[in-house]
């Protein structure tokens, strides 16, 4: 188990307080200045070797992606973007950072934002967590009032103002290009990429959009050093991730772990196993509910982080478990996501609009085992036919649970069809 | 994708009141000049604020000052959820029935909420006290079943503390928002095994001086190589 002395988020569960003073107490704000003395360089550099991946779901190389940002600022800004558009099916960590760690996310968007030559930066926050937005605009406004943004932000002879942005309940606006959209006042729908936001982002200029873990855990990192989070993980799997087990599990939580934690070891230990014992286990999904599902046998042994899941057929996406046991019908169960697909589908391409619609009427007969068994392969078909031929990745989410759903329990479905028409025959005969 | 529309019947006319007009000033200053439609949906919930939904002249009012065209933020209105388009109940009790909720119970959340009140998914009882709402994703998972009722979370729910949760709305009497058995946060329920230690102090820092003369010196060393070739 990961020592408490190795974690990042040490008030992950709101034991202690979230505002300026407590979190100062904590570390938080310790030689900021210092650390943007340091350099653009080696800020950039220090991210590259630490190994971080974006915590949002794709697991891109955060060095990496602040590298592409234009070296020095043009007549055109440049902006930092932070996704707190939680809304994967499983996935809340971001919500606790930003309700009892506002000030690491804070810090975080300086330190980055100062990196990549930008004086501003948003955050679009989900219009659902209002209460969290209020402790984080709380949060802001203490930094303002104590020098840590603004003008000459902390002493620094950097001047960085920080904005906070509702968004208003749309699924969609957690894909970057969408948020961008979104954020220029417009209907969340995915941009064409190229060009990527690096180059034509917000109100067309370079823009870098980051998760609120990624950016949450860039002051800890720079100020323990890259070699510490390096130590931590597996190799190209580095550091810690904040975990959200949701579902049939004794004690549901969210938990920060060293990535490639087994995830029989993350169920057991942290959540006290799964209801009925592991024995009773039927599926997980283990990365929100855009990737496909996991039957028991993978589960005993797989390890919880991008490579291992990847080479599973599967992804880390959030690092949102979602653990179904034997009571579930796991067909009914997928058909809830590809109802939530249909409703969240923002209508812009062809496939997807009307695929994920097809998608969701298609499993609802499967539930009932109302079809025939070489429907299992058109629902197949048409899954591959709106994966990679959408603008964003929502098509691929949608065609990815059910790809996951005949993967592993084609059985199921089948004898679901079998039923049906025997019961059908009979009650008519 | 859902379909919403405006409701049929509309109100005359729509302004800010004197304070969410200075507000809205405020909201405006956020965004860089010219780019003020950036504001857009900040204004429609501040007008949903003041009214409890929007309407077509909340819609007219804000398209005028933030010079958009109407339809453009028609637009907006009718793409995100969070906007009513129709009057609504006092308290709006939304129902999240996503996966992981469903798999620690929703429907019997669901139920109580029908039974109690006597209405179905996006109808308001006669006394214009509640609206039921189905939604999707809440994003607060580990203490699912979740009810967000206005701007509130309520969490860890079943039948009965739902039935009490709305008992005690109709009284008019507060209820401690979060969890309803007294989680703290997404902590597990009972023991916690993680964060015992306290974490009231500094987080240990490398040398900062060393760890720049490397990087210079590195920095170097590469050029000089570079150089070399």
């Amino acid at each position: 188990m990961l020592k408490d002395q190795d974690r990042i988020f040490t008030n992950l569960y709101g034991d202690f307080g979230w505002g300026l003073n407590s979190a100062m107490q904590r570390g938080d704000w310790d030689s900021t200045k210092e650390l943007i003395s340091m350099g653009k360089d080696w800020i950039i550099d220090e991210i590259k070797s630490s190994g971080l991946r974006g915590r949002g779901g794709a697991g891109f190389p955060t060095g990496l992606k602040m590298s592409f940002m234009p070296k020095e600022e043009s007549s055109r800004p440049h902006y930092l973007v932070v996704n707190a558009d939680e809304g994967e099916p499983g996935t809340c960590k971001d919500r606790d950072m930003l309700r009892y760690d506002p000030h690491k996310l804070i810090e975080g968007c300086l330190l980055t934002s100062f990196a990549m030559s930008s004086h501003a930066c948003y955050i679009y926050i989900r219009g659902e967590y209002y209460n969290e937005a209020s402790n984080l605009q709380r949060a802001i406004d203490e930094a303002y009032e104590s020098g840590f943004l603004g003008k000459d932000a902390c002493g620094s002879g950097w001047d960085f103002d920080l904005f906070l942005h509702r968004g208003a309940g749309a699924y969609i606006c957690g894909e970057e290009t969408a948020l961008i959209q979104s954020l220029e006042g417009k209907k969340g729908q995915p941009r064409l990429k190229p060009p990527f936001p690096a180059g034509v982002g917000l109100y067309g200029c370079p823009t870098t959009v980051n998760n609120v873990e990624t950016i949450a855990v860039i002051p800890t990192i720079l100020r323990r050093g890259a070699k510490w989070f390096n130590a931590l993980g597996k190799p190209n799997n580095t550091g810690t991730k904040v975990f959200c087990i949701s579902g049939h599990v004794n004690n549901p939580c969210n938990v920060e772990e060293e990535m490639g934690i087994p995830l029989k070891t993350l169920i057991e230990e942290h959540c006290g196993g799964v209801i009925g014992g592991w024995d009773n286990l039927l599926a997980i999904i283990p990365g929100g509910s855009s990737v496909p599902c996991l039957p028991k046998k993978t589960c005993d042994t797989i390890d919880m982080d991008f490579d291992s899941l990847k080479g599973a057929n599967s992804g880390l996406g959030t690092a949102a478990v979602i653990v179904m046991n034997k009571s579930v019908d796991i067909i009914a169960a997928i058909t809830r996501l590809s109802k939530f697909y249909k409703h969240e589908s923002c209508g812009q391409c062809t496939p997807c609009r009307e695929g994920t619609g097809w998608l969701y009427r298609v499993m609802d007969r499967m539930v009932k085992g109302e079809a025939t068994p070489e429907e299992i392969n058109t629902l197949e078909e048409v899954t591959y036919q709106i994966e990679g031929h959408t603008i964003c990745a929502l098509g691929d989410a949608a065609a990815w649970p059910i790809q996951g759903l005949i993967r592993h329990f084609r059985p199921v479905m089948e004898d679901r069809i079998k039923n049906y028409k025997q019961s059908h025959f009979t009650s008519a005969a | 994708m859902t379909l919403r529309e405006l409701s049929a019947s509309q109100p005359d006319s729509f302004s800010f009141t004197d304070e969410n007009f200075s507000l809205s000033k405020r909201i405006i200053k956020k965004y860089p000049e010219g780019y003020q439609a950036s504001a857009v949906i900040p204004l429609l919930d501040l007008a949903q604020r003041q009214e409890g939904w929007v309407s077509k002249p909340a819609i007219e009012f804000i398209a005028d000052l933030l010079q958009m065209p109407v339809i453009r933020v028609l637009e907006v209105a009718t793409f995100y959820t969070m906007f009513n388009l129709q009057p609504i109940g006092k308290k709006h009790i939304q129902v999240c029935t996503n996966l992981p909720c469903l798999l620690r119970g929703c429907d019997q959340v669901v139920k109580c909420c029908k039974d109690k009140l006597g209405i179905n998914f996006g109808e308001t009882t006669n006394d214009k006290m509640f609206s039921l709402s189905e939604v999707e994703c809440a994003g607060a998972c580990v203490n699912a079943p979740v009810v967000a009722i206005n701007d509130d979370y309520y969490e860890d729910l079943t039948y009965d503390l739902m039935s009490k949760v709305i008992d005690r709305l109709v009284q008019g009497e507060n209820i401690k928002i979060g969890s309803m058995i007294n989680r703290e946060g997404s902590s597990p329920v009972g023991n916690k095994k993680t964060l015992l230690e306290d974490p009231n102090h500094m987080v240990p820092k490398q040398d900062l001086l060393k760890a720049k003369a490397d990087y210079e010196y590195q920095k170097k060393q590469k050029s000089i190589s570079k150089g070399n070739n």
